[in-house]
C-alpha cells in the first residue's frame, strides 16, 4: 500500500489537492451539485460531511480488525449512518437555517460515495491516525470545491458571496446559476477549468524532467 | 391526495418531466454520470433502479409506520431505511443472476452502485416527509425512478452521438457530461407547471 | 492522419458549410429587414451586438483552443443573427453580449464546433437568457412603427405590452399578425417575413418542406381540436419563426425523413401542450429543444427500423 509510506500530514494534503473528492475524484456529485446554491451552503454541507468523514474513518480503522470481511460494507454503513444521525441533529439544533437550506441532503450524507469509498479504500487499511487524516484532508478538500463552486454560483445568482453584495445595485443576477440546470453546467465549466489547468501544470512538469 | 385518473397522471407528469430527479433535484447524479456512456447498458441501469425503487418505497413505508413510530424510534429513519436498501439491492442481485443472467452481465458490477445512489434512500425519505400514503409512495418511488431512466437514456443518446467529437481534453469526460446534463436541464424548464395538482 | 468518425450530419465540408450558411442568411434578410423597420433602431443594435458577440466568441476560443479558426464558415454569424431576433427589442446590449457567448462557446465549441452540437446554439442560449433574466425576456414590446397601410393596433414607443400577442390572439386581427403590428421579439412579428424567407429556402433547396410544415399543422390541427382558433394560433408568438428557421437545424433534428415527420409532430404537441398549461405563455423555444434532447434515440430507433437490422434488448 503507497499510503502507509505516506507521513500522516502526506495524507492529510493529498486530500485537499492530488486527490480532491469533488476536482480529482468527481465523488459526492449530488451533494456538490445541491448545496453549492450559495457559499454559505457550500461550507455547511462540506463541515457536515468533514464531520462524517473524519469520525466514521477514525471507528471503521479502530474496528478494521475485527469486522468480517463478508458484512464489512453494512458494517461500514451502519458507522457511516449513526455519524450521519448526530450530526443531523446538531443541524437541526443549532442551524435551522442550513436544515432547511439543506434538507434532504443532510440524511444523504450517508449515501455520499465519497465517505464509503475513503471508508473502504483507506480506513479499513490503516492505523487510526491516518485514517483521521485521510478523512480531515479528504472533507477540507470537499469543504473547498463546494465553497469555490458555491461562491461562483452565489456570485453569478445573487451578486453576493456568503452574503455580502459584491457588485453595484444596478447588477442583474443570472438567476439560472442558482437554478438546477446552473448547477450542472458551472459544475462543469469549473471542472473543465481546472483540468486545464492542471493539464498545463503536469505537461511544464514533463517538459522539465 | 385523492387517487384519481387526473391526480395520476398530472403526479406522474410531475415526476417523470417537471420535477425529474436529475434535472431538477439533483438525485441520482452518481450513477446517471457513471452508467451513461451507452444507451443499452444506461436502460438496463434505469430499470433495475425502476424496480428498487418501487420496492424500497413499499418496503421503508412498512417499517416507518409499523415499526419505528409505534417504537418512537423515529431517529432511526437513515439508519434503518439504508439498510433496507442494501439488503433489498442484494436480494434483486441474486434473483438477477438466477433469473435474468444477461441481464446480469450487463448490469452485474453496476448493481451494488444502486445501494449508494441516492436517488434510492432520497425517495423513501421523500415518501416519509411528504406524507404519503403507501399508494401514493410506490407510485412515487417508481416514477422518480422512471424520470431518472428517461433521463440517463437521453444522456446516453447524447454521450454515444458525441463519442467521435472533437471535444477539448480538459473537457473529456465528467465536465462535458455535466454540461449536457445542464443544457438537458434548462430543455426540461419546459415542462414546469405542467404537473401542478 | 486520423480517421475521423463524423455521426451528424455530413456538412462539415468548409466550402458547403458556407454557401448553406450563406443563403440561411439570405433568408432571414426579409424578417431582419422588417424587424429593424418595425422597432427602430434599437433592434438594429441588438442584432449587430448578437452577431458581432458570436463571431468574436467563436474566433477566441478556436484561437484560444489552437484549434483551426474557422469564422469565414458564417455559422457563427448566423447563430447570432437567429439569437438576436429571438430577443425583444428593449434588450439591453449586455444582453445578446451574454445569449451570443452561451450559444457559441457553451453549446457549439465546447462539443467540438459546427457539426457537434446536440442542440441548437441560439435557441438554448435563448432558454438560459429566458431562465436567468425573465423580467427582461419575458415582457414584449410593441412596434414603433406600423407595416403596411391600416390598423387598429396603437403604435409608438410608449406602447408597451407585458404580454405576447398569444395570451390573447384573438385581440388582433389577421392582418396585423401577419405583419407584424404586435407585440413579440424582433424576429418573430412579422410572419410574412418570415414566409419569404420560408419559400426562399425552399427555392434553393436549404430545406425541405417537411419539418416546418407538420410542426405548424399539429398544432393548428391541435389548436383547432380544442376549440380555438388555428389559423390565430398558427400565427401567434414564435411559431412561425421556430419552425422555419431553428426546427429546421441539420444538426439537431433526425437524419431520417420519418425520424423528422416524428421529430415535427413532437415539437407541435408539446408546443400546443406548453401554451395550455405550461409555465410560460409560450412553448416554442422548450418545444424544440426538448426534442433535440430526444433525436439521438429518434435516429436510433427510425434507423434500425430501415436498415431492418432488428435487435433484441434485454
Amino acid at each position: 500500500m503507497p499510503e502507509k509510506k505516506q507521513s500522516i500530514r502526506g495524507v492529510f494534503i493529498n486530500g485537499i489537492f492530488n486527490e480532491n473528492p469533488i476536482f480529482r475524484l468527481v465523488l459526492g456529485v449530488c451533494p456538490t451539485l445541491a448545496a453549492t446554491t450559495s457559499a454559505t451552503n457550500g461550507l455547511g454541507m462540506g463541515l457536515a460531511a468533514t464531520f462524517v468523514l473524519l469520525g466514521s474513518n477514525i471507528v471503521i480503522s479502530l474496528l478494521r480488525n475485527f469486522i468480517p470481511d463478508k458484512v464489512r460494507i453494512p458494517a461500514f454503513i451502519v458507522v457511516i449512518s449513526t455519524f450521519v444521525t448526530i450530526v443531523q441533529m446538531l443541524i437541526q439544533a443549532f442551524v435551522p437555517a442550513l436544515y432547511e437550506a439543506l434538507g434532504l441532503f443532510i440524511p444523504l450524507i450517508v449515501v455520499n460515495c465519497i465517505i464509503l469509498a475513503r471508508a473502504e479504500a483507506f480506513a479499513a487499511r490503516n492505523p487510526v491516525f491516518h485514517a483521521a487524516a485521510d478523512g480531515l484532508g479528504m472533507g477540507m478538500g470537499f469543504t473547498a470545491g463546494l465553497i469555490l463552486i458555491g461562491s461562483v454560483r452565489e456570485l453569478l445568482g445573487n451578486g453576493t458571496i456568503f452574503g455580502t453584495a459584491v457588485f453595484g445595485a444596478s447588477f442583474e443576477p443570472m438567476l439560472l446559476a442558482v437554478m438546477a440546470p446552473g448547477g450542472f453546467i458551472f459544475f462543469g465549466l469549473i471542472l473543465g477549468i481546472i483540468n486545464a489547468i492542471v493539464n498545463r501544470i503536469g505537461s511544464r512538469k514533463g517538459v522539465q524532467a | 391526495m385523492e387517487f384519481t385518473l387526473t391526480n395520476f397522471l398530472l403526479f406522474m407528469v410531475n415526476c417523470v418531466l417537471a420535477n425529474n430527479f436529475i434535472f431538477s433535484r439533483y438525485l441520482g447524479a452518481c450513477p446517471f454520470l457513471g452508467v451513461s456512456s451507452k444507451v443499452e447498458t444506461a436502460a438496463g441501469m434505469g430499470i433495475a433502479v425502476t424496480f428498487v425503487m418501487g420496492i424500497a418505497s413499499l418496503v421503508t413505508y412498512i417499517i416507518y409506520h409499523y415499526l419505528l413510530v409505534p417504537l418512537q424510534l423515529n431517529y432511526l429513519i437513515t439508519i434503518s431505511f439504508i439498510l433496507v436498501i442494501a439488503a433489498l439491492v442484494q436480494f434483486v442481485e441474486m434473483f438477477m443472476k438466477k433469473g435474468m443472467p444477461a441481464l446480469y452481465n450487463a448490469l452485474g458490477i453496476y448493481l451494488p452502485l444502486i445501494t449508494t445512489n441516492c436517488a434510492v434512500l432520497g425517495v423513501t425519505i421523500l415518501n416519509i416527509n411528504d406524507g404519503h400514503n403507501l399508494l401514493w409512495s410506490v407510485l412515487n418511488g417508481v416514477f422518480g425512478a422512471l424520470g431518472f431512466l428517461l433521463a440517463i437514456v437521453l444522456m446516453a443518446g447524447a454521450r454515444e452521438r458525441l463519442e467521435s467529437s472533437n471535444i477539448p481534453k480538459a473537457f473529456k469526460g465528467f465536465p462535458i457530461s455535466l454540461i449536457i446534463a445542464g443544457l438537458m436541464s434548462v430543455a426540461f424548464l419546459g415542462f414546469a407547471g405542467l404537473g401542478n395538482i | 492522419m486520423s480517421l475521423r468518425l463524423s455521426t451528424g450530419p455530413h456538412l462539415l465540408h468548409k466550402e458547403s458549410t458556407r454557401t448553406l450558411m450563406l443563403d440561411v442568411i439570405i433568408a432571414l434578410v426579409p424578417t431582419t429587414a422588417a424587424g429593424i423597420y418595425l422597432f427602430g433602431s434599437k433592434a438594429a443594435w441588438v442584432l449587430a451586438v448578437a452577431v458581432a458577440s458570436a463571431v468574436l466568441c467563436e474566433y477566441l476560443f478556436q484561437k484560444l483552443t489552437r484549434r483551426p479558426v474557422r469564422v469565414l464558415d458564417l455559422s457563427a454569424v448566423v447563430t447570432g443573427l437567429i439569437l438576436g431576433l429571438n430577443l425583444p427589442a428593449e434588450a439591453p446590449l449586455w444582453l445578446p453580449a451574454i445569449g451570443s457567448a452561451v450559444a457559441v462557446i457553451l453549446v457549439k465549441e465546447l462539443f467540438g464546433g459546427i457539426g457537434h452540437n446536440f442542440m441548437n446554439p441560439a435557441l438554448l442560449a435563448r432558454g438560459i437568457l429566458l431562465a436567468s433574466w425573465p423580467a427582461r425576456m419575458s415582457v414584449y414590446f410593441m412596434p414603433i412603427r406600423v407595416l403596411g397601410a391600416t390598423s387598429a393596433v396603437p403604435a409608438g414607443p410608449d406602447a408597451v405590452s407585458s404580454a405576447t400577442a398569444l395570451i390573447r390572439p384573438q385581440g388582433y386581427e389577421v392582418y396585423d399578425l401577419l405583419m407584424g403590428n404586435i407585440p413579440g421579439t424582433i424576429g418573430e412579428v412579422c410572419k410574412i417575413a418570415i414566409l419569404i424567407g420560408f419559400l426562399y429556402m425552399l427555392f434553393v433547396g436549404t430545406i425541405k418542406w417537411h419539418i416546418p410544415v407538420i410542426f405548424v399543422g399539429t398544432v393548428a390541427l391541435f389548436t383547432w381540436l380544442i376549440g380555438g382558433d388555428p389559423l390565430k394560433a398558427v400565427l401567434s408568438g414564435g411559431l412561425l419563426f421556430g419552425a422555419v428557421f431553428m426546427a429546421t437545424d441539420y444538426v439537431t433534428n433526425p437524419m431520417l425523413r420519418i425520424g423528422q415527420v416524428i421529430f415535427a409532430i413532437g415539437c407541435g404537441l408539446l408546443v400546443a401542450v406548453i401554451r395550455m398549461n405550461g409555465a410560460f405563455p409560450e412553448g416554442v423555444t422548450y418545444a424544440i429543444l426538448i426534442m433535440n434532447i430526444l433525436t439521438p434515440l429518434i435516429d436510433r430507433l427510425t434507423s434500425r427500423r430501415v436498415y431492418g437490422t432488428v435487435k433484441q434488448h434485454a
